[in-house]
């Protein structure tokens, strides 16, 4: 625990609205160590991105966070104000979102939009930042004489490898990826999910990978998070997680991915039935228990917490 | 790039004849100019020599290539009232109304931007919120009524600022000036707030609103997540890319500041071209009006052409012919 760049411990993210509030993110804890990729799966909704945005401070108004403590390093950050909030994002944590094409200022040239944030969090001289950005450029395979070009010149993957030089250029200690690549081709995907990886384990940065692909999971991270209706369901390596998931929801997950090898093609794909409950109809108990298939009595009435085993299951409690 | 400039000037040039063209329909056949210039007890040779001189036996398409070719001199023939040349009495009178133009669309503007940014991101805050009220006042009452409202409270109420005509002018060659005189200044704050406020408050709104459906973009997501300040993120990034819609708005309305200046004219009697188009149409003095037209379609076209060039500079996207539309309207 002591290597650990980022603790979460027992968040809670609530949107107020007219009758009460919505609780986006219930009593989440995890930890990010130092130069590890961990995955964040779950359906749209189950609070991914909301934790993603909680830890980096962009929670979008009006919700906020509720309850529960972010640590970065040994220094708290979920109740910063704003000034200490713009020391930390951008320079110590930094962060990718999804679609690349309207990720970047479309009136302003890449190479300025990266002199303006080296020039933010690095007390270079424009010369050096210059410098910096253009090795940032190279380093994400864009040729540096496409420093002064627009982001409407550049291809889909192009702009994502623009954005990923922007997102390091100031040499965070953790980047949160929300959906990376989930907008471009599949052919495009790969190369950037392994740029992002090269380029992260060479600096030592951690990476929070936030993705609702199994097989994204499954490749590119050391640990998982599977999230489900707000929730932890279940977390641990991925090797483990995926060869031996329990909680009922992750072996649903991992079931209902298609895979190509296996000699699946042609055949039904699992299903789990039903849907995931909404943020405002949450039912008593499990989350998940009106979707289980081993649901047992107290699941109706109890929550479960994650357990030794990290999955928060009543299945493996001896009683 | 180039070409796109090319075919806005082409196309602007040919706006320019279709404006004259009206122009000389009025000036050749609304009224009978020979009555006009020389009454009802002139002898047919009088007439039929100035008929000769005006060349107004001559086929309509000399005519009018005549009539375009002395309005390009700046040549727009006497006025029937005082037998002036139009263009000397529209010299005399344009600055006047291109200065009370260019200091209230620098009001209407300036001002309109800022409050338009501070109601955009103090969205829910008190003095946002009375900022929007108030400005509905400005978008519906009309221009007239805030021109004697002003009279009222600040010359006859309070009696700071004068309530009609120009001040004191300085003459800088053919230019009379009052920008440069106590009384001048005192005299334009009132005419340019009157023409400037529906402008203003219509900037406001419309900078407010394209603020906050940028500030709603995912670049703008990504320039806080990347730690920039606030105020980069509002000056350098949002604001930059509300400016294409602003300023179409902005340019026409400049245009329509200039064309609506007769209503606050009358009011202040403000000694400008536009008094002048209402004196002209009282009497109709047919060669004022229609050079006068001429000359409010040519700013309107000039105008366009500049927010034209504005767009190609501001966003690339439009200079390398992506976003057509925009240019292509």
């Amino acid at each position: 625990m002591t290597d650990s760049i980022l603790s979460v411990r027992n968040l809670r993210v609530v949107i107020p609205h007219r009758h009460g509030k919505l609780v986006a993110i219930d009593n989440i804890s995890f930890h990010i160590q130092r130069g590890e990729i961990i995955g964040f799966v779950g359906e749209s909704g189950a609070g991914k991105s909301m934790t993603g945005a909680a830890i980096i401070g962009l929670i979008d108004p009006p919700g906020y966070i509720e309850r529960g403590e972010i640590w970065l390093d040994n220094l708290r950050i979920d109740q910063s104000v704003r000034g200490d909030a713009i020391l930390i994002r951008g320079k110590r944590i930094s962060m990718i979102f999804q679609d690349p094409l309207t990720s970047l200022n479309p009136l302003r040239t890449i190479g300025d939009q990266l002199m303006e944030t080296i020039l933010t969090h690095l007390p270079l001289s424009a010369e050096a930042a210059r410098k910096k950005a253009i090795a940032g450029l190279e380093e994400v395979d864009i040729d540096p004489s496409r420093f002064g070009a627009y982001p409407h010149e550049f291809s889909g993957g192009m702009r994502q490898r623009v954005v990923i030089a922007l997102a390091l250029c100031a040499e965070p200690e953790l980047i949160i990826a929300d959906e990376p690549t989930t907008a471009l081709d599949v052919s495009v995907q790969a190369q950037v999910l392994d740029l992002l990886k090269r380029l992260c384990r060479e600096r030592g940065a951690s990476v929070m990978l936030i993705t609702h692909d199994m097989g994204v999971i499954a490749e590119t991270t050391d640990r998982v998070a599977v999230l489900y209706a707000g929730r932890l369901a279940e977390i641990g390596p991925t090797q483990t997680l995926l060869s031996n998931p329990k909680h009922p929801y992750t072996r649903g997950l991992i079931a209902s991915t298609p895979s190509v090898e296996s000699g699946d093609i042609g055949t039904h794909l699992f299903q789990i039935r039903g849907t995931m409950p909404r943020l405002d109809a949450l039912p008593p108990g499990c989350r998940f228990h009106p979707r289980c298939e081993q649901i047992m009595a107290r699941c109706r009435s109890e929550q479960p917490e994650v357990a030794e085993n990290g999955a928060a299951c009543f299945l493996y409690e001896d009683d | 790039m180039f070409l796109i400039i090319l075919r806005r000037l082409g196309q602007s040039v040919f706006v320019l004849f279709l404006v004259a063209f009206i122009s000389f329909m009025i000036f050749r056949y609304v009224g009978n100019p020979v009555d006009n210039l020389l009454g009802q007890e002139a002898t047919v040779e009088q007439r039929d020599a100035l008929i000769e001189a005006l060349g107004l036996n001559d086929p309509l398409h000399e005519q009018y290539l005549d009539f375009v070719t002395r309005a390009v001199q700046f040549d727009f023939g006497n006025s029937y009232r005082g037998a002036l040349p139009v263009a000397d009495m529209i010299l005399e009178r344009l600055p006047a109304t291109l200065e009370l133009a260019i200091v209230s669309a620098l009001f209407a503007m300036i001002l309109g931007t800022l409050l338009g940014i501070y109601t955009a991101i103090r969205r829910n805050g008190l003095l946002a919120n009375f900022i929007m009220s108030s400005s509905l006042i400005g978008v519906s009452l009309p221009t007239f009524l805030i021109g004697v409202l002003l009279i009222w409270l600040f010359a006859v109420e309070l009696g700071w600022l004068p309530s009609f005509g120009r001040g004191e002018t300085v003459q800088l060659g053919f230019w009379s000036t009052s920008l440069l005189t106590v009384s001048g200044l005192k005299s334009l704050v009132l005419p340019a707030i009157t023409l400037g406020l529906y402008q203003m408050t219509l900037i406001m709104r419309l900078v407010r609103a394209e603020m906050l459906e940028v500030l709603r973009q995912d670049f703008i997501r990504f320039a806080r997540a990347r730690g920039l300040s606030e105020r980069v993120v509002y000056f350098s990034h949002a604001l930059k890319n509300t400016l294409v819609p602003v300023i179409t708005v902005a340019g026409l309305q400049l245009g329509s500041i200039v064309a609506f200046a007769i209503i606050t004219e009358t009011v202040f009697q403000w000694p400008g071209v536009g008094l002048m188009f209402i004196n002209a149409v009282f009497f109709v003095d047919i060669p004022v009006m229609s050079a006068y037209l001429l000359l409010v379609g040519t700013l309107f076209v000039v105008i366009n052409l500049i927010v034209d060039l504005l767009y190609l500079a501001i966003d690339p996207r439009i200079r390398d012919g992506q976003l057509r539309r925009k240019v292509d309207d």
